[in-house]
């Protein structure tokens, strides 16, 4: 995958080929490609000349790194205590059935991946999400539906 | 001694942002003038743990070294908390001014903001104030500020583990000693200090520090940002003096209906309504990062500690076997309990192996798991088993 390595080399000219980078260029794939393939990480350890291990284990410490194929749109839902005495389970419901989808699950169109997440700092506006970087916040099923139908038609 | 009543402040968000004079004014004084305004003003740590931020910043200026760093704590990870949020919304260049007086006083040319990878949203503004910032103050200091983010894990908001990850590794805490102030970021002394820490070393520099250490207790000088949610009308962001009883603060914030606080997050205490005249807020009491999450009679406490142990569970590094393992066991352990496949008697048994996990747990996060745990169960024991 040419691409792939391209990225890669793009992003190691950028930051450094330093140990200290390695979170930097792994942030930068994700953004890009929304996950960590295989081919990725071996590209990364060969650029910056450290142990495919290495970076595998660092990449699988970070939530946010994931390593398995995600959509164009990664969903993620507060699972925290505000957001769950506000109601996340019937959010998560809501969007299951919009996206056709379970938890953890990625649409066959490779657009959207629903997951959960640790608190996002929202407590007070909860339930709350997050679709890639954008914040979404005093969710209700309507609302929560809406927004996504809209990624859905739109985006 | 408690405060009598609830008294709101409005230091941290209140606009004005004269930055530049007040660090003109802050830079003709001497390092240990500074210094010396931060340790008599009290001001101790905003993240939770409490260390005295003079002491902190003196350390490592006494450190000697080529090269000292100051980075600012925004991976605002503990469930309940998102004060440091709205500081770096509303005020962003009160936290980079409070790190420009720290790299004064110490002599870092170089600091760090660590950004939740959460909060990415901020960072296009941040950036944009950022550069304002360092057009702003080029001729006063050689200093500059890079912001780096996270990317999802609790454990990096603990200091050591901060470090790794911003060398690149996996966030797992470091043994201490040696502290930060003696060898930090790239084994560097570095001060590392909480978001609002820095905005509050910075008013004390414009105020004086008299002006701070009026407000609070003795033990807990000043005001604090506080984060209030859960089943309050009023959830939001204040800043209040500290000292004051949990009775007071749920006078204001509680539904009428209030059966427990948990302050400080899950990593905090629970306090039930028996016990919210005798609990005072701060370092005497229940200290508290600024989570303050209020339950009524409506909420099940084996849910919450249910979600509070599922949090853990994930979060826990799994570097040391305290933690690692100690946050399963209590997960299945009160799962077991619930079910009737255990009886209630093993409640005592995890009580036990809490205790051992704040013994023998490398950091916070493991040592920290016994505050809710206990609180929670000794508490709310008959909600655990029926």
């Amino acid at each position: 995958m040419p691409e792939v390595q391209e990225l890669v080399k793009s992003l190691a000219d950028k930051y450094g080929r330093k140990r200290e980078n390695l979170l930097h260029i792994l942030q930068g794939i994700v953004e890009q490609e929304r996950y960590l393939s295989d081919v990725a990480l071996t590209e990364v350890a060969r650029e910056l000349d450290m142990s495919a291990a290495q970076v595998y284990g660092t990449a699988t410490f970070y939530t946010f790194l994931d390593t398995e194929p995600r959509g164009k749109y990664v969903i993620r839902i507060c699972r925290t205590i505000s957001c769950d005495m506000k109601g996340k389970n019937q959010i998560i419901q809501a969007i299951e059935d919009t996206l056709k989808i379970k938890l953890g699950e990625t649409t066959q169109n490779k657009k959207f991946t629903l997951l959960e997440t640790n608190c996002m700092g929202w407590c007070h506006e909860g339930p709350a999400m997050l679709i890639n970087d954008q914040v979404y916040t005093n969710l209700s099923v309507d609302k929560a539906m809406d927004i996504v139908t809209d990624y859905v038609k739109n985006k | 001694m408690t405060k009598n009543k609830l008294k709101r402040i409005d230091l941290i968000f209140h606009e004005d942002c004269e930055c530049r004079q007040v660090l003109e004014k802050t830079f003709s004084r001497s390092n240990d003038e500074i210094i010396n305004d931060i340790l008599e003003s009290g001001l101790k740590g905003r993240g939770g743990a409490g260390f005295p931020t003079g002491l902190k910043w003196k350390f490592t200026a006494e450190q000697p070294a080529d090269e000292r760093f100051v980075i600012c704590n925004a991976d605002e990870g503990e469930p309940g908390t998102f004060k440091d949020r709205e500081i770096l919304f509303k005020v962003p260049s009160k936290v980079f001014s409070g790190m420009a007086v720290c790299a004064k006083v110490i002599g870092a040319k170089k600091g760090y903001i660590y950004l939740r990878g959460e909060y990415r949203f901020l960072l296009p503004e941040l950036q944009k104030a950022l550069g304002a910032f360092h057009r702003d103050i080029k001729d006063l200091i050689d200093f500059e500020i890079i912001i780096q983010m996270g990317s999802g894990a609790y454990i990096c908001g603990e200091e050591s583990a901060l470090f790794e990850s911003m060398e690149g590794k996996r966030g797992e805490p470091r043994n201490k000693p040696p502290y930060p102030t003696i060898s930090g970021f790239k084994d560097k002394p570095t001060v590392i200090n909480n978001v609002e820490t820095l905005v509050y070393a910075f008013m004390i520099c414009k105020h004086g520090p008299l002006s701070f250490k009026e407000l609070g207790t003795s033990d807990s000088r000043g005001s604090k940002v506080f984060s209030v949610s859960g089943d309050t009308p009023i959830a939001g962001i204040y800043e209040l003096e500290l000292g004051m009883s949990l009775e007071h603060f749920v006078e204001e914030f509680g539904d009428g209906d209030t059966k427990a606080v948990q302050v400080g997050g899950a990593a905090g205490f629970c306090v039930p309504r028996k016990k919210l005249k005798e609990t005072i807020i701060g370092f005497e009491g229940v200290p508290t990062g600024g989570s303050m999450k209020v339950f009524n009679s409506s909420r099940s406490m084996y849910n919450v500690l249910h979600n509070y142990l599922e949090f853990f569970e994930e979060e826990s590094c799994g570097q040391c076997t305290p933690c690692r393992v100690g946050c399963q066991q209590l997960l299945k352990g009160i799962e077991a309990v619930k079910k009737g496949e255990k009886k209630a008697i093993y409640l005592d048994q995890l009580l036990k192996l809490s205790e051992t996990m704040k013994l023998a747990s490398k950091c916070g996060l493991g040592q920290s798991v016994a505050n809710s745990f206990s609180s929670i169960v000794d508490n709310f024991r008959e909600e655990m088993i029926y």
